[in-house]
C-alpha cells in the first residue's frame, strides 16, 4: 500500500537527520561567531507583503486563503521576510544588522522529476553595509561556512546583476528590446544570445562585446578584459577582489561577467556557489540595495542562501575522497 | 582539480558527425567507432547515449559537456544546461506533415474545431499550434510517427525530417516548417565555471 507525499517533498529519517543536524550546526556556529544572529519567520506570509518585495513574490507558488479571505503564500526564500523584519522590527536600530537563518522554503517543481518543492536553506543577510566592503564580508563568511561544513574545493562565482543592462544601455539599445536578450543570457543560451544580439542592428564592436561578455569568466584577468566594456561595475568588482584578497579568500573566486540570478531584486554583485562534486549550484545571492526600501526603511543589503541538501551532497562526496 | 572533460556523445544520426568533430579535436575515438555496445570510454573521456539523454547527463554534471540536436533541446527546454555553440552538422527540419490529398489539418480544424497531431515532440508541437492560434490534441508516440496518420489515429504529425524520404514513402507531405535543427554543444553550468579554461579551449578550436 502506498500513501503518497507530494512530489518534490520527502521524509528525513534518523541517520540523515543526524548528519544534517551536524552539518547545519557547524554552519550555524560559523554564522553566529561572525555576529549573524539566527532568526525564524513564519512559513506563511501575506502574499501582498511578499509582492511588495518582488513582483513575482520571489516565485512563491503555493497559496491559500485564511478565514478573512486574505491570500497567504508559502515563502519561497528568506530574503523578503527578513527585509520585512528589518523594516518593521528594527525600524530604528543602528545599522549594520546581521542575521542568519536555517529554514524551509517552497517553490514550484515545474518538472515534477525530483526537483524539490520544499527545501532547506541556510543563509545570511548583511543589512546596512554598502558596496564592496559589505559584499566581501558576505562572500568571505559564506566560504568559511562551507569550509566549516566540510567542503574543501568549493568556489564562488561573482558577477554583477546590472552589468549587462548597463552595457545594452551604453550601446543605445532601446529598453523594450532588452527582455529577449536578457532572457537568452539568463538561460545561457549563447547561440540564441548571438542571434538576438545580431538582430539589434549594432556595429561589429558592440555586437562582439555583447555576445562575448558571458564567456568572460575566471580570475581577476577577466576584469581587465571587461574594463573597457563596462567601467563602472567592473571597478566595483575590482574593489571587491582587493578586499577578498585581504581576507584570504581571493583564490576561491571565479569572476563570471555573464552571471545573472533569476530573482529580480538584485542590484549589484551577484554570487553563485559551486563544488566539483555536485553538478548543480549549491546556492547563491547578491546585493539588493532597493528591497528593504520597499518596506519603508531604505538600507543597502547583501546576502547568500545555500541549499543545505546540496551542501550535504558535496560534503558526503568530500568525505568519500579522504 | 582535474581539468579533463567528460563528453556526452549522442548515438544515432549525429554519431558519426560528432566523432568526426572530436577526432578533429584530437580525441582518440577509434575505440568508440569500433565498439557499438560499450558505453563508457575512460581513455578519451566519452560516454555514449541516445540523444535525448544527453541533456540529462549534462544537467546533472555526469558529463561536463555534450552534443545533441536542437530538437532535443527545444523539447527539453527546462533543462538547466548552457547552449554554447551551433555545430552546424546534422541539419534537419522540424515540420508539420499530413497525408497526401487535401489538407486534413485544415479540414479537421474547420469541421471539428481541433486537430489531432502525433509526435515525439509534444512540447514543440503544442507550442507551435498554440502560437498559430489552433487547438490541437497532441498524441505522444515513441516509435515511427509516420504510421499514426495512415491508420487514422491522427490528422497530422510533427516530426524531424532530413531528406523527406520517409515521409514520401509513407504517402505524407510537408505542410509547414517549424524550424531548422542542427547539432549543438551544451555544457553543465558548474563545469562551465570550474573547468572554464578547458571548455573555452575546446570552443575556440571548434570555432576555428
Amino acid at each position: 500500500m502506498t500513501h503518497p507525499i507530494p512530489p518534490g517533498t520527502r521524509d528525513v529519517l534518523p541517520d540523515e537527520m543526524a548528519e544534517l543536524r551536524a552539518l547545519t550546526g557547524r554552519m550555524r556556529d560559523a554564522f553566529t561567531a561572525a555576529g549573524y544572529g539566527e532568526v525564524h519567520t513564519p512559513a506563511l506570509e501575506y502574499e501582498d507583503v511578499l509582492r511588495r518585495g518582488d513582483a513575482s513574490a520571489a516565485g512563491a507558488r503555493y497559496r491559500t486563503f485564511d478565514e478573512q479571505g486574505d491570500v497567504l503564500a508559502l515563502r519561497s526564500d528568506m530574503t523578503i521576510p527578513i527585509a520585512r523584519v528589518v523594516a518593521t522590527r528594527y525600524a530604528d536600530a543602528e545599522p549594520p544588522l546581521r542575521f542568519s537563518y536555517f529554514a524551509h522554503a517552497w517553490r514550484a517543481a515545474d518538472r515534477g522529476v525530483g526537483e524539490p518543492r520544499e527545501f532547506m536553506q541556510g543563509g545570511i543577510e548583511l543589512i546596512g553595509a554598502a558596496g564592496a566592503e559589505g559584499d566581501a564580508e558576505v562572500v568571505a563568511l559564506t566560504v568559511a561556512a562551507l569550509e566549516a561544513a566540510g567542503l574543501r574545493r568549493h568556489r564562488i562565482g561573482i558577477g554583477d546583476a546590472s552589468l549587462y543592462r548597463r552595457l545594452l544601455a551604453a550601446h543605445d539599445v532601446p529598453e523594450d528590446r532588452h527582455a529577449p536578450v536578457l532572457a537568452a543570457l539568463a538561460r545561457r543560451d549563447l547561440v540564441g544570445l548571438e542571434l538576438e544580439v545580431d538582430g539589434l542592428g549594432l556595429g561589429d564592436e558592440a555586437r562582439a562585446a555583447l555576445a562575448s561578455l558571458p564567456e568572460l569568466r575566471g580570475g581577476p584577468e577577466v576584469l581587465e578584459r571587461a574594463e573597457a566594456l563596462a567601467p563602472e561595475p567592473v571597478a566595483g568588482l575590482r574593489a571587491l577582489h582587493g578586499l577578498l584578497a585581504d581576507r584570504g579568500v581571493a583564490d576561491r573566486v571565479i569572476f563570471d561577467l555573464g552571471l545573472v540570478r533569476e530573482l529580480g531584486y538584485y542590484t549589484g554583485a551577484v554570487f553563485e556557489l559551486y563544488d566539483p562534486a555536485v553538478g548543480f549550484t549549491l546556492g547563491g545571492g547578491g546585493r539588493y540595495d532597493e528591497l528593504i526600501g520597499r518596506f519603508g526603511r531604505s538600507l543597502p543589503a547583501c546576502g547568500v542562501a545555500l541549499d543545505v541538501q546540496r551542501v550535504h551532497q558535496a560534503q558526503a562526496a568530500e568525505e568519500a575522497l579522504t | 582539480m582535474s581539468d579533463r572533460l567528460m563528453v556526452a556523445v549522442p548515438r544515432g544520426a549525429l554519431f558519426e558527425g560528432t566523432l568526426d568533430l572530436l577526432e578533429r579535436l584530437e580525441l582518440d575515438v577509434a575505440e568508440v567507432r569500433a565498439n557499438d555496445r560499450k558505453l563508457l570510454f575512460e581513455g578519451p573521456g566519452i560516454v555514449t547515449m541516445r540523444p535525448s539523454d544527453v541533456p540529462t547527463y549534462v544537467e546533472h554534471g555526469s558529463a561536463d559537456i555534450g552534443i545533441t540536436g536542437k530538437d532535443v533541446l527545444l523539447e527539453q527546454s527546462d533543462r538547466k544546461v548552457y547552449e554554447l555553440l551551433d555545430l552546424g552538422y546534422g541539419e534537419c527540419r522540424m515540420v508539420v506533415a499530413a497525408r497526401n490529398g487535401g489538407d486534413p489539418i485544415a479540414d479537421a480544424l474547420r469541421r471539428l474545431g481541433r486537430v489531432r497531431i502525433a509526435t515525439k515532440y509534444p512540447r514543440v508541437a503544442a507550442e507551435h499550434f498554440a502560437r498559430t492560434g489552433r487547438q490541437a490534441e497532441i498524441v505522444e508516440v515513441k516509435g515511427s510517427v509516420e504510421l499514426a496518420p495512415l491508420t487514422g489515429l491522427v490528422d497530422g504529425i510533427v516530426d524531424l525530417t532530413a531528406t523527406g524520404r520517409t515521409l514520401e514513402e509513407n504517402d505524407l507531405r510537408v505542410l509547414e516548417d517549424i524550424g531548422v535543427c542542427t547539432a549543438r554543444l551544451i555544457a553543465n553550468p558548474v563545469s562551465h565555471k570550474l573547468k572554464a579554461a578547458a571548455i573555452d579551449r575546446l570552443v575556440e578550436r571548434i570555432r576555428r
